[in-house]
C-alpha cells in the first residue's frame, strides 16, 4: 500500500450516505487532485463511526480531527485549509454540548473516551470494500491460526474460556453453543449468521456488516471449522441493501484470495457462505422462526427442544449466532482469552454495542465494556439529557426490555444485572427518557410494536399483547380504573409465562417494569385521571383561573366545541366533559388565565 | 428403548423416551386439557403446533410453563398440572381466546360440537375480563359449494392447516397475516373455490370450533319435501349407516340401516333408496373397464393406460385434476355412485314412474362434503336440472331427524324401496378404504376367469395403513393392486407410479382417512380415531351379513341392464354413467 | 488476485500491507506515541515545512519509531519557520525552530530516540496549540 501522510476517513454507512457522503468523497478527491496533493492525502470510505446524529462524518488521520455534519460544499475548504495548510475548519468541529467548545479531535470527545471497540474495531477505520485493509489489521489471521494450529475442540475450548455470550439477546454462552453443535453428528451442518436485526432503533449489526464485513465471514468460517460445517448462510434483512452489497463484495474478495472455498489456506477445511434475505419480520430474529423463513416457510417459531444445534436448517444441526457475536470472535482468537475475559464483569465478558437514542445529547452507536454504569453511558458518552431536562428512565433491550430508573443508574450493565433489574440486554437498544415522557404511554408505544410484530402463532402473544395494548390505550385516554393495573400485571405475567417464543416471553416487560418503577404514575392516570408528565392529551385538564379571567370571550370564540361559557366581563368556565383538550383557548388567552394540568 | 422416570402431580410415572408430558399424564389418568393438539393415532396423524398454550404445566426448574403436548419428558422431571400458577395461566389464556371469539354459541352451527365451548365449560369460565374494550379479529366470510369459512371463529389451532398441507398435501390452507390478524386462509385470502381446495372437508372434520362448517342444503330439502308437485327420493351412502347412530348416543360402529330408512320415510321422502345399488352399478362399469384395459394389455396393446384409478371419490377427482393434469386419461371414466344413482334416477326411474325430470328431486345423504360440490358440476346437470339436486351430510340428516321430533333409537327397522334400494355386500364396502377395489375384484375375477369365487373376503386389501399393496391371482394372471387413503398417500403412490417405482394394474384412492367412513360429513370424531376403526368394522359386518356379496349378482342391476342399459360400457351406459375430467388451473 | 495458500503467506501479505495502514493504527493511540506536529501555515510551507514533514514521515517509518507526524497551523513563531512541536509521552512538549531536513533527522535520532537535549528549542513560555482555546 502506498504511504500517505494523511488519511481522510469518510463515513460510508447508511446514515451518512443518506446525507450525501458519497458526494463528499468525490469532492474531497477532486479537490486533492486540484491541489496536487494526490501523494500526500488519501480519501477512504469507511463504515460507521457511530456518531450518526452528527453525520456525515469526516475524520482526518493522523490528528484524529473529527468533522461533523459535513456538507459537500465544505470539502474544498477542508482540503485547502486542513490538508494543505494544517488549519482546522473549526466550524465543522464537534461542539461539546455542555461547554459549547469545539473539540479538536475524537480522542477528546466524551462520546469516544469511555468506549472500547472490539466488535466495532474496524468500523470507521478501514475501507470495508478492501480486503487488504482488513488483512493489514490481522484479518483472517485468527482463521489461519486455528486452521493450522488447533483442533476444533481446542478452538471451541478457547471460546468457552473467553466467556463470550450471545449478543442477540439471550446471552447464551457461545462456546457452549458451538460445542453442542459440534457434537451432533450429521452429514451436513450449517453455520447461520442472524443478521435479521429487528429492534427499532438498533443498528449495530447493520453497522458491523457495512463497516467490517470480513470479520463476519472470518468468524463464520472459524465456526464452520469448529462445528464441522462447510456451509454458512447469512440471514439478512432485505432492507439492508448496503450491508448486503458490502457482504457480497467481501465474500467475492475472500473467495478470490482463497479465504472462502475449497481447502482454505492450504488446510483440508472448505467453507463458503451464501445470503438469504428476510422480509423484515421482527420474529424472524428468533432462531427457529429464522430457520423456517430460510426454508421458505412462514416465519414463525416452533417449540424448543429440539434446538437448532440438533435439528435446524433442513433438519440438520445448525449453529445460529448474531452478527455482533461473530464480530467478537476473531479478536478473541488473536488477543487471547485472558485479554478478553479481563474485560467486563464476572459473568458477562467483553464489550457490548448499544444504540443510544432518545432524549440524550449524543445519539449514536457505542461500544462499551460490560460493567459500565448507565450513568457513565448516559452522562459521559451520551453527553447528558437534552435541553437540560431531568432524567426519568432508560429503556434497554429493545421493545421487550424494561425501563430502568434513577436508582439503577449506578448498576453495572451486564446480562444478569439487567435481568435482575427487570429489563434485559436484548440486542442493545438504549432509549433515554426525560421528565416529559409519560411512562404509561411509553409502555403503550412498545406494545404497539410487539402487537404488530407478533407472528400470531400462540394465543397469549397474539391476543394477550393486543389486550395489553388496549388496556394501556384505555388508561391513557382517561378511562382507566384502579383494577386495570392488576389486570395488566396478571395478564403480563401470564403472557410471559405461557408464550411460545422469546417475543411473547418478554413483550410485557415494558408494562411490568413501568408499573413496578412508576406505579404512582399509573395510579394518577386511573384515580385522579391526570398524566403527571403532561403528555396524555386526553388527561389534560383545562380550567380558567377566575382571578385572571377578564371575560374578554376570546377563548369562547376559539373553542371549537362550545365548551366555554360565561357572562361578558365575568370569569368564564370550561366544561370538562365537552372539552376536547385541543388547547385553542390556551393559545388565544392573552391573560394567562387558562390553566393546564 | 430406555425408560424415563418422572413425577406428575406427585404420581410416579415411567415412560418411554420420547413420550410427551401430555401422553405421560394420560397414562396415569390425568387429562390435561388440550385445544390445538390433535392426535389420530390409528391414522398416524399428529398435529402439535404448541400454539394454544392451554395444555401448559409447571415443570420444576423451568422458568416458564411448558406446553405438555409438545414437551418431551426428561429424566427426573417433576410436573405439576394444576397448581394456582398453572390454573391461572390456563384460565387467562382461555379467556384471551374467548375474548377474540364471537359470543354466538346459541346460534352457531357447531354448538354442542365445539371443543372451545366444551373446554370453557370444563374450566368453569364464567366471565371474560376486560372484554368490553376488546377488539375482535374479523374476516370476510367465504362460501363454497361444500363448506363455509367464518374465520372470526378461528382460534389458530392450525389443525386444518396440518390436515390440508401435511396429510392431504393439497396446500389450500395456510396461516396468513401476522399478529392479531393472523388467520388460516387460502393464499392471498382468496376464496376456497379459487384455491386448489378439493373440498375433501377434512379441515372441517378437525376444526374445533365453528370456523369451518359444511355448506348446508337441509332447508332446501325440507322445502322440496313440502312441495306436493315434487316426487322426492333419497339415496344413502354406505358409510352413513355405520356412523349415524353416534349422533344419537349409540356406540361407534353400531349399524343403523333399518332405523335410518324408517327415519327418512317418516321425514316424507317418497322413496328411500340406497347408493349401494349405484355402487354395484359402478362395479359393473368400472370392473368392465378394468378388465377391458387389462385384457388389452395382456394382448400386448402398448397404448393401453394402466393402472386404472378409481373415480368414486369426488375430492380425489378434484385432486388429480388439480395436481396431475397429465394423467387425466388414467382414472376410470365411471361416474361416482352418487352420480350414477342420480343419472339412473332422472333417466330411468322417471320413465318407470312416469314422472317428469324436473318434478323428481334426488337427495343424497353422504358422509362427504365434496359430494355437495360434485353434484353441482356442470357435467352432471342437464338443461339446468342436476342429476342429484341436493346432497346433505350424515350430521345434517341427524339434525333433521332430531328437529322432526323422532326418537331415533325407538324407530322400527325398515327396508329400502325397490328397485334402486337393493344392493350386495360389494356395494356396502364402498364405504371403507379398500372396499371399492375389493368389490371390483369380486366381480372382475368371476367375469375374467369364468369361475366362482370360493372366498369373497380379500383381507389382504383391508386395513387402515395409508398405502397398501397386494397381488391377487386371477387364475394364473397376477393382478397388482395399490390402495391409498388420504390424498397425501395418494400423491406418494402417484409419484411412485410416475417415477416407475410402482407397477400396478389398478389403484383405489379415497381422500378421507379410512375412506368414506372418515368423511367430513360424518359425526365428528373429536380426535378419537378409534371411532373410525369401529365404523370400518361395522361396514365389513354388514357385508358379511348380506346374502349377495358380488355386484353382478344384484338382480335389479341385471334387470337394469336388460331393460335399459344393454350391457356394461354400452353406448347408453357411456352416455349416462361415465364422465370426463378437466385440467384445473389454480394457484 | 492470487490465492493465499498458507498462514505463512497470509502473514507475509499482512506485513506488506500494514505499512499503508500504519498512520491509522498510530492515530488510534496517540497518547502512547511521540507526536510530532509540523507547523504548516503559509509561512511554514514557504520556509520548507512540507519537505521537513516528508523527511520526518519517511524517517520514522524507516526506523519504525513509535511516532506520529501531524500537521498544525501557525504556532506564532514565523521568524523561526519551519517549526515543529515534539511531544514525547511523559514529557513537556518542546518546539524546535529553523528545522530543515537534516535537523529533522537529528531531532528524531537524538531527542526522540536517545532523549538527548538539542539546540534549537524555542525556550519560551508559549502555549501549545491545544491550550489555545
Amino acid at each position: 500500500m502506498a504511504q500517505y501522510k494523511m488519511h481522510l476517513l469518510v463515513c460510508g454507512g447508511t446514515g451518512c450516505r443518506a446525507s450525501e457522503s458519497e458526494q463528499i468523497v468525490e469532492n474531497l478527491k477532486s479537490e486533492i487532485k486540484n491541489l496536487g496533493l494526490e501523494n500526500d492525502a488519501q480519501v477512504v470510505t469507511t463504515g460507521c463511526f457511530g456518531f450518526c446524529e452528527k453525520g456525515p462524518i469526516v475524520k482526518i488521520i493522523p490528528d484524529n480531527t473529527f468533522y461533523t455534519q459535513v456538507k459537500k460544499e465544505d470539502c474544498a475548504e477542508i482540503i485547502r485549509e486542513h490538508v494543505l495548510k494544517g488549519r482546522k475548519v473549526s466550524r465543522l468541529l464537534y461542539e461539546d454540548p455542555e461547554t459549547q467548545k469545539h473539540i479538536e479531535d475524537s480522542k477528546h470527545m466524551g462520546f469516544y473516551q469511555k468506549q472500547m471497540r472490539i466488535a466495532l474495531r474496524n468500523c470507521g477505520f478501514i475501507d470495508p470494500e478492501n480486503v487488504d485493509e482488513y488483512i493489514a489489521r490481522d484479518g483472517y489471521a485468527a482463521l489461519g491460526k486455528i486452521l493450522s494450529e488447533m483442533t476444533p475442540e481446542e478452538a471451541i475450548d478457547i471460546l468457552k474460556k473467553s466467556g463470550l455470550r450471545g449478543r442477540g439477546g439471550g446471552g447464551f454462552p457461545t462456546g457452549l453453543k458451538w460445542e453442542i453443535a459440534s457434537k451432533n453428528k450429521a452429514d451436513q451442518k450449517y453455520v447461520v449468521c442472524n443478521a435479521d436485526e429487528g429492534d427499532p432503533g438498533a443498528f449495530m449489526d447493520r453497522s458491523i456488516l457495512e463497516g467490517d464485513p470480513h470479520s463476519i465471514i472470518e468468524a463464520m468460517a472459524i465456526c464452520g471449522y469448529c462445528i464441522g460445517a462447510s456451509k454458512g448462510i447469512v440471514y439478512i434483512r432485505a432492507e439492508y441493501p448496503l450491508a448486503i452489497k458490502r457482504l457480497k463484495v467481501a465474500a467475492r474478495q475472500a473467495r478470490e484470495y482463497g479465504l472462502l472455498g475449497e481447502q482454505i489456506l492450504g488446510s483440508d477445511f472448505s467453507f463458503d457462505i451464501e445470503l438469504r434475505y428476510g422480509a423484515g419480520a421482527f420474529v424472524c430474529g428468533e432462531e427457529t422462526a429464522l430457520i423456517h423463513s430460510m426454508e421458505g416457510l412462514r416465519g414463525e417459531p416452533t417449540v424448543k427442544p429440539p434446538f437448532p444445534a440438533e435439528k435446524g436448517y433442513l433438519g440438520k444441526p445448525t449453529n445460529v449466532n448474531n452478527v455482533e457475536t461473530f464480530a467478537n470472535v476473531p479478536a478473541i482468537y488473536l488477543k487471547g482469552t485472558e485479554w478478553y475475559s479481563s474485560i467486563g464483569t464476572e459473568k458477562s465478558k467483553g464489550t457490548k454495542v448499544f444504540a443510544l437514542a432518545g432524549k440524550i445529547n449524543n445519539v449514536g452507536l457505542i461500544e462499551v465494556p460490560m460493567g459500565i454504569t448507565l450513568r457513565e453511558v448516559i452522562y459521559e458518552i451520551g453527553g447528558g439529557i437534552k435541553d437540560g431536562k431531568k432524567f426519568k428512565a432508560v429503556q434497554t433491550g429493545g421493545p421487550s426490555g424494561g425501563c430502568l430508573t434513577e436508582k439503577h443508574l449506578d448498576t453495572p450493565i451486564d446480562f444478569d444485572n439487567l435481568i435482575a433489574a427487570g429489563s434485559m440486554m436484548g440486542s442493545g437498544g438504549m432509549i433515554v427518557m426525560d421528565e416529559d415522557d409519560c411512562m404509561v404511554s411509553v409502555a403503550k408505544f412498545y406494545l404497539e410494536f410487539t402487537v404488530e410484530e407478533s407472528c400470531g402463532k400462540c394465543a397469549p402473544c397474539r391476543i394477550g399483547n393486543k389486550r395489553l395494548h388496549e388496556m394501556l390505550e384505555k388508561i391513557t385516554s382517561g378511562k382507566g380504573v384502579p383494577e386495570d393495573i392488576e389486570y395488566l400485571k396478571n395478564l403480563s405475567r401470564v403472557i410471559k409465562d405461557t408464550s411460545l417464543c422469546g417475543l411473547g416471553q418478554t413483550s410485557p416487560n415494558p408494562v411490568l417494569s413501568t408499573i413496578e418503577n412508576f406505579y404512582d404514575e399509573y395510579l394518577a392516570h386511573v384515580t385522579e385521571r391526570i398524566c403527571p408528565a403532561g403528555s396524555c392529551k386526553a388527561l389534560k385538564l383545562y380550567t380558567i383561573i377566575a382571578d385572571k379571567c377578564t371575560g374578554c370571550t376570546a377563548c369562547v370564540r376559539a373553542c371549537p366545541v362550545d365548551a366555554i361559557t360565561g357572562e361578558k366581563r365575568q370569569p368564564h368556565v370550561i366544561d370538562p366533559d365537552k372539552c376536547i383538550r385541543c388547547g385553542a383557548c390556551y393559545e388565544k388567552c392573552k391573560f394567562t388565565a387558562i390553566h393546564v394540568q | 428403548m430406555e425408560n424415563i422416570k418422572i413425577k406428575i402431580d406427585n404420581i410416579d410415572v415411567e415412560v418411554a423416551k420420547g413420550t410427551t408430558i401430555y401422553q405421560a399424564a394420560k397414562k396415569v389418568g390425568i387429562d390435561i386439557p388440550v385445544l390445538c393438539y390433535l392426535n389420530l393415532e390409528h391414522l398416524n396423524i399428529e398435529s402439535r403446533p404448541g400454539g394454544c398454550r392451554i395444555c401448559v404445566v409447571e415443570v420444576e426448574g423451568r422458568r416458564n410453563l411448558a406446553p405438555s403436548c409438545s414437551t418431551e419428558c426428561t429424566p427426573g422431571m417433576v410436573i405439576n398440572t394444576h397448581n394456582l400458577r398453572v390454573m391461572n395461566a390456563r384460565k387467562t389464556v382461555l379467556e384471551l381466546i374467548l375474548s377474540d371469539h364471537p359470543k354466538e354459541c346459541l346460534t352457531c352451527s357447531s354448538s354442542g360440537q365445539c371443543d372451545l365451548q366444551t373446554l370453557s365449560q370444563k374450566m368453569g369460565i364464567r366471565e371474560i375480563h376486560a372484554v368490553e374494550h376488546a377488539e375482535m379479529s374479523t374476516y370476510r366470510k367465504d362460501f363454497s359449494p361444500a363448506l363455509k369459512r367464518d374465520m372470526d371463529k378461528c382460534i389458530m389451532c392450525r389443525r386444518c392447516e396440518t390436515i390440508c398441507n401435511e396429510v392431504q398435501t393439497v396446500g389450500a390452507l395456510s396461516a396468513v397475516n401476522r399478529g392479531f390478524m393472523a388467520v388460516v386462509a387460502p393464499a392471498f385470502e382468496q376464496d376456497l373455490v379459487d384455491s386448489p381446495c378439493t373440498f375433501c372437508g377434512q379441515c372441517v372434520a378437525v376444526c374445533p370450533t365453528g370456523a369451518l362448517t359444511p355448506y348446508d342444503d337441509t332447508q332446501k330439502v325440507l322445502r322440496a319435501l313440502a312441495d306436493p308437485t315434487k316426487t322426492v327420493i333419497v339415496q344413502t351412502a354406505p358409510a352413513v349407516r355405520a356412523a349415524l347412530g353416534e349422533e344419537f348416543g349409540l356406540e361407534p360402529g353400531t349399524l343403523v340401516t333399518g332405523k335410518m330408512v324408517a327415519a327418512l320415510r317418516s321425514l316424507g321422502f317418497d322413496k328411500v333408496f340406497d347408493t349401494d345399488f349405484a355402487a354395484d352399478l359402478t362395479i359393473m362399469e368400472e370392473g368392465t373397464e378394468l378388465l377391458g384395459r387389462i385384457s388389452k394389455f395382456l394382448k400386448g396393446d402398448k397404448d393401453v393406460k394402466l393402472p386404472i384409478l378409481t373415480s368414486c371419490c369426488p375430492a380425489w377427482v378434484n385432486f388429480f385434476e388439480e395436481y396431475y393434469p397429465c394423467m387425466l386419461d388414467i382414472p376410470s371414466t365411471a361416474r361416482s355412485p352418487q352420480q350414477m344413482f342420480g343419472s339412473i334416477a332422472k333417466n330411468y326411474y322417471t320413465q318407470l314412474m312416469g314422472v317428469k325430470r324436473e318434478d323428481l328431486v334426488v337427495v343424497s345423504v353422504m358422509p362427504c362434503l365434496a359430494k355437495k360440490y360434485e353434484c353441482q358440476r356442470e357435467e352432471f346437470i342437464t338443461d339446468g336440472n342436476p342429476d342429484v339436486d341436493f346432497s346433505i351430510s350424515t350430521r345434517e340428516l341427524a339434525s333433521l331427524i332430531k328437529s322432526c321430533n323422532m326418537n331415533f333409537d325407538k324407530l322400527p327397522d325398515e327396508d329400502f324401496d325397490n328397485p334402486l334400494g337393493e344392493s350386495t355386500g360389494a356395494g356396502v364396502i364402498f364405504g371403507v378404504t379398500g372396499g371399492v377395489i375389493e368389490a371390483a375384484v369380486r366381480t372382475a375375477y368371476e367375469i375374467h376367469t369364468g369361475k366362482k369365487l370360493n372366498k369373497v373376503d380379500f383381507t389382504e386389501l383391508r386395513g387402515l395403513e395409508g398405502i397398501r399393496m397386494a397381488t391377487i391371482d386371477f387364475d394364473g394372471t397376477p393382478i397388482h393392486i395399490g390402495i391409498a387413503h388420504q390424498l397425501g398417500n395418494a400423491r406418494k403412490l402417484l409419484d411412485g407410479i410416475r417415477s416407475g417405482m410402482y407397477n400396478f394394474h389398478a389403484i383405489e384412492i379415497m381422500a378421507c382417512p379410512g375412506g368414506c367412513i372418515g368423511g367430513a360429513g360424518q359425526p365428528l370424531h373429536h380426535g378419537d380415531s378409534s371411532i373410525i376403526k369401529a365404523r370400518s368394522e361395522a361396514i365389513y359386518r354388514e357385508d358379511s351379513q348380506k346374502k349377495l356379496r358380488k355386484s353382478h349378482e344384484n338382480p335389479y342391476i341385471i334387470k337394469l341392464y336388460e331393460e335399459f342399459l344393454g350391457h356394461p360400457m354400452s353406448e347408453k351406459a357411456h352416455h349416462l354413467l361415465h364422465t370426463h375430467y378437466f385440467e384445473k388451473d389454480k394457484i | 488476485m492470487n490465492k493465499i495458500k498458507s498462514l505463512e503467506d497470509l502473514r507475509k501479505m499482512k506485513q506488506n500491507l500494514e505499512h499503508g495502514m500504519n498512520i491509522r493504527e498510530k492515530s488510534n493511540e496517540p497518547e502512547s506515541l511521540v507526536q510530532i506536529r509540523v507547523a504548516m501555515a503559509t509561512c511554514g510551507i514557504a520556509s520548507g515545512a512540507r519537505t521537513v514533514m516528508n523527511t520526518l514521515v519517511e524517517k520514522i517509518e524507516k526506523e519504525k519509531i513509535p511516532a506520529v507526524v501531524t500537521q498544525g497551523g501557525c504556532m506564532g513563531y514565523c521568524y523561526a519557520e519551519p517549526t515543529i512541536e515534539v511531544r514525547v509521552p511523559g514529557k513537556d512538549p518542546v518546539v524546535f525552530g529553523y528545522v530543515d531536513s537534516a535537523k529533522a533527522i537529528e531531532i528524531v535520532e537524538k531527542y526522540i530516540v536517545n532523549g538527548e537535549l538539542l539546540d534549537g528549542i524555542i525556550p519560551t513560555n508559549y502555549k501549545t496549540i491545544n491550550d489555545k482555546n
